[in-house]
């Protein structure tokens, strides 16, 4: 079995043995490379350098203030209620897209990544146009005396809108490319639906899961368009990090902004290890 | 037990799946999106021109889409030259490099923004260098372009990838057999392989960056009629509880995500034509 | 186990896969499906294991009716084409499957369930390869142990979708026989599916020739091979050449008159000769000369008519005969089939 993650580098020099002079390959890669440099390496720098600009103390006094353990707090129950909520809808999704056949099949994905075509902006107000004050649901609220919006549940749904499609859309392709032989080989030989489901698809689809569920967890931990327009920015209970580094960053507090940004920071490189490795799973999967 | 008569699929569970998937989509996505529309249904035709054709709301969308196509430009142009390099030619740090390509997906957009109008500010890291010369990046129209570049960096590139990847290196030598230089041979073999990802990639990086908040307002300095984008319109008549406002400005911009999705459903349609 | 197909009809969208398919598999034998692709042969494989549901139609397992019965009560034994190996499972753990998803209550014990899969293991001859994965092993291996996987759950009836079609030629006659003397030693009521008619002739004990979703004969390798029921079965067993045309000549054919009829010769029922020996000998040119191992393809223009036809000759009969390029030769069927003209091919 070979490792298909690897022929990037390996296509290069045994395949393509008719390539450009020399100066023209170097020339493109420093051009590049100056690029990435300019647009990603030095802005993700910035975060930690200006985070440590006034030295661990100061850093580690911006993570410990309690408005910011607050947003952390909610941040991480935010995620931990969208995530799984997302990750049932993703399998089951997939499991009716991938391995059925049935009229309607390429809408129902278009309908599924619709949240990824919606301004983050605009997913945010359609929930303060639902239960907001005015909205339709407002005075049914107002009178049960219940808070969506500009409160933890608005922060939630407008968190589970957007980061809607991530898993499914990672599963259905994936599980469509597996077929279903091999559903259909545990089921001769006496396997129960679930029993089916959670030894033979489950095994196959675990990577792809955890890329999706990666990718859910950074958006929704890091969402901050539709956040701040339904969480009405009450600090210490509906600041989440994203909002909570706004709030810091528009106070002139840039030291603090950036320490707490840092936490981002750091959430997105994890994530994106996660995901490489992920990824190369996954391709190793299909390549067997 | 018996079959479902409808399908002649033995794998079990399709309906509550199905269901339970239809289900889902209704209360997260669909009811919620159709409130949006009936809010807008309850303008008079007359007052939702005015309001999405207010002075203001049409320079946002000036700066809003003129940006968006600025920098999905750039993106097209070094997507491409980044996805050529990162298959092709080898490097030290390749591997890292390629996964930090996915950076902007993964980096939260308050932080790109907040960092980004660091690095590009009067004595950031880059912007020093660019302020003698008379180029203002922060607060201007062209901070918004860096942020939107930014944020949309990731698309072309990795629509773009593994198209080259897939490229027979047949196709390269047959045209280096017919007396092909290599210019010619990208220009004439390969570009029309790659355009119709290269479109893809450059129509999701204009969608995302025409929807793009986050990372913007922090750079773009947001002055009414010259650097305000339309996403920033919507939640400044939000906080002045102009709903209908805002709601007649999401319709339009909603509509003009929905074409774009069209465009781009086509364009992979199209992507398709020379498949086998 | 015996199994009868009854009237089985199957459409998918406007496409007939199955019409009107009926069939009787006495048990313990072995038969093959053989057809060209779109023949219907699969699906009607997988109608029989329950994979597939059929629009009408009964299945009955000896004489019981199992058509409502959900693949995973039918006990039947399914290779799949491409093996469907759990990629995610050792060898061991694939094949322990059938017996690990069983409720508690039947569910044998751990040293049994083991002890059972190894003697699986030493009966298609991998035993070694127990704790490898299926990407670890070659196709013929991979084969052997969707064999083994199926039999574990010890079925009354063993379903084979082309079984050797993913292998490469030599591997493919050593399965060949293998699955033959496997079949001789458990007789397990088997049918298998193929597209190969010297697969089905050499491994079968019985042929059911598909076309178009219908079944065109069925019987013996024998029976199929030199009694064909019509020009398909005939034309999808061998090389064949068509005369079209009027036979009069009394003893070639059962059709008396001369109505429009088509006559068939396989390739190798074709004699050459240097001279007529008597009037049924045709003039012919030889334009093509292949040599094909052990054997050598000769095509031939017929005088007057200008219709090619192929003759195949041993290399012997060859060189006694000592043909050339271009020469005038004399052919003369050695047995001829023929059929009314209008039949449909």
């Amino acid at each position: 079995m070979s490792a298909p993650a690897t022929t990037y580098a390996g296509k290069t020099n045994a395949n393509h043995r008719i390539t450009e002079p020399a100066l023209v390959r170097w020339g493109l890669t420093a051009v590049a490379l100056v690029f990435l440099a300019l647009f990603l390496v030095l802005p993700l720098a910035a975060v930690f350098s200006q985070a440590f600009e006034k030295g661990l103390g100061v850093y580690l006094a911006a993570l410990k203030e309690p408005d910011a353990l607050s947003s952390v707090k909610l941040t991480l129950i935010t995620a931990a209620v969208t995530v799984p909520l997302n990750l049932v809808f993703g399998v089951t999704a997939a499991w009716a897209i991938a391995k059925f056949t049935f009229p309607g099949k390429n809408l129902l994905i278009t309908l599924i990544d619709l949240p990824f075509s919606v301004s983050p902006v605009i997913s945010g107000l359609i929930f303060v146009l639902l239960f907001g004050r005015q909205g339709w649901l407002g005075p049914w609220l107002d009178a049960h005396d219940t808070k969506i919006v500009f409160a933890v549940p608005g922060i939630i749904l407008a968190t589970v809108f957007v980061t809607f499609p991530f898993i499914a859309r990672e599963l259905i392709p994936l599980m469509e490319s597996q077929g279903r032989d091999e559903e259909e080989a545990a089921l001769v030989l006496g396997a129960s639906g679930l029993q089916t489901f959670f030894r033979v698809t489950l095994p196959n689809i675990k990577w792809g899961i955890i890329y999706g569920v990666i990718l859910c967890n950074a958006r929704a931990m890091g969402e901050f368009g539709a956040v701040s327009v339904v969480s009405g920015h009450i600090r210490g209970s509906t600041n989440t990090v994203p909002l909570h580094v706004e709030i810091l960053y528009n106070e002139y507090n840039y030291t603090a902004a950036f320490a707490v940004a840092s936490l981002l920071a750091f959430l997105a490189l994890i994530t994106l290890a996660v995901k490489t490795v992920a990824e190369w799973k996954v391709r190793q999967q299909l390549g067997d | 037990m018996k079959f479902s008569k409808r399908h002649n699929n033995v794998l079990p569970g399709f309906g509550p799946t199905m269901g339970y998937t239809l289900l889902y989509l209704s209360l997260i996505v669909l009811i919620p999106l159709s409130a949006l529309i009936f809010k807008t249904a309850g303008l008079s035709w007359h007052d939702f021109v005015a309001i999405v054709t207010a002075p203001r709301v049409l320079a946002s969308y000036k700066v809003t889409f003129g940006s968006a196509l600025t920098a999905a430009g750039i993106n097209a142009l070094f997507g491409v030259l980044v996805a050529w390099v990162l298959v092709r030619y080898p490097f030290p740090g390749k591997r890292l490099i390629d996964a930090l390509v996915d950076l902007p997906f993964a980096l939260p957009t308050a932080v790109a923004g907040i960092t980004l109008a660091t690095v590009y500010s009067a004595n950031g890291w880059i912007g020093r260098y660019l302020e003698p010369h008379g180029i203002k990046v922060a607060f201007t129209r062209l901070g918004i372009i860096v942020a939107m570049t930014f944020i949309g960096l990731p698309f072309v590139v990795r629509t773009v990838q593994p198209v080259i990847e897939e490229l027979d290196s047949e196709l390269e030598e047959a045209a280096a057999c017919l007396g092909a230089n290599r210019w010619q041979t990208f220009r004439r073999v390969l570009f029309p392989l790659l355009l119709p990802s290269v479109l893809t990639g450059f129509a999701l990086a204009f969608a995302r960056a025409v929807g793009e908040y986050g990372s913007i307002i922090f750079i773009a300095g947001n002055m009414p009629m010259v650097s305000e984008i339309t996403p920033l319109i919507i939640i400044t008549k939000l906080e002045q509880y102009d709903y209908q406002g805002a709601t007649a400005v999401a319709t339009v911009m909603l509509v003009s995500s929905f074409v774009i999705l069209l465009v781009i459903n086509l364009l992979q349609k199209w992507s398709r034509r020379y498949a086998e | 186990m015996s199994i009868e197909v009854e009237n089985i009809h199957k459409q998918f969208g406007s496409f007939i896969a199955l019409n009107d398919v009926t069939l009787s598999i006495p048990s313990g034998e072995l038969v093959a499906l053989l057809g060209p692709s779109g023949s219907g042969k699969t699906t009607l494989l997988r109608i029989i294991a329950g994979l597939e549901r059929t629009d009408s139609g009964r299945i009955l397992f000896n004489g019981e009716d199992t058509t409502e019965r959900h693949v995973r009560e039918r006990k039947v034994g399914f290779v799949f084409q491409h093996y469907a190996l759990f990629k995610h499972m050792t060898v061991f753990d694939n094949v322990a499957f059938g017996l690990n998803v069983r409720p508690r209550s039947n569910r044998p014990a751990k040293p049994e369930i083991s002890a059972k899969v190894m003697e699986l293991l030493r009966l298609v001859q991998l035993e070694c390869l127990a704790h490898r994965y299926p990407s670890q092993l070659s196709g013929g291996q991979r084969q052997r142990i969707a064999l083994a996987r199926a039999l574990a759950v010890e079925p009354q009836v063993l379903l084979l979708d082309e079984p050797f079609g993913a292998l490469d030629a030599q591997v493919r006659a050593e399965l060949r026989r293998w699955l033959r003397k496997l079949h001789d030693e458990l007789h397990i009521t088997s049918v298998f599916v193929t597209h190969d008619q010297e697969e089905a002739l050499e491994v079968a004990d019985r042929i059911v020739v598909m076309n178009k979703g219908r079944i065109e004969q069925a019987g013996t390798p024998d029976l199929v091979y030199d009694h064909p029921a019509n020009p398909f079965v005939l034309n999808f067993l061998g090389n064949v050449n068509l005369f079209h045309g009027r036979l009069s000549q009394p003893g070639v054919g059962q059709h008396e008159s001369n109505e429009n009829v088509v006559s068939y010769v396989r390739s190798h029922d074709i004699e050459i000769e240097r001279s007529p020996l008597d009037s049924t000998a045709l003039k012919a040119e030889i334009r093509h000369i292949q040599k094909l191992g052990p054997s050598v393809r000769v095509t031939l223009a017929i005088d007057g008519t200008g219709e090619f036809i192929e003759a195949e000759l041993t290399r012997d009969v060859f060189q006694n005969l000592g043909l050339q390029h271009d020469e005038q030769v004399y052919v003369r069927p050695r047995q001829v089939r023929v059929f009314v003209e209008d039949y449909q091919i």
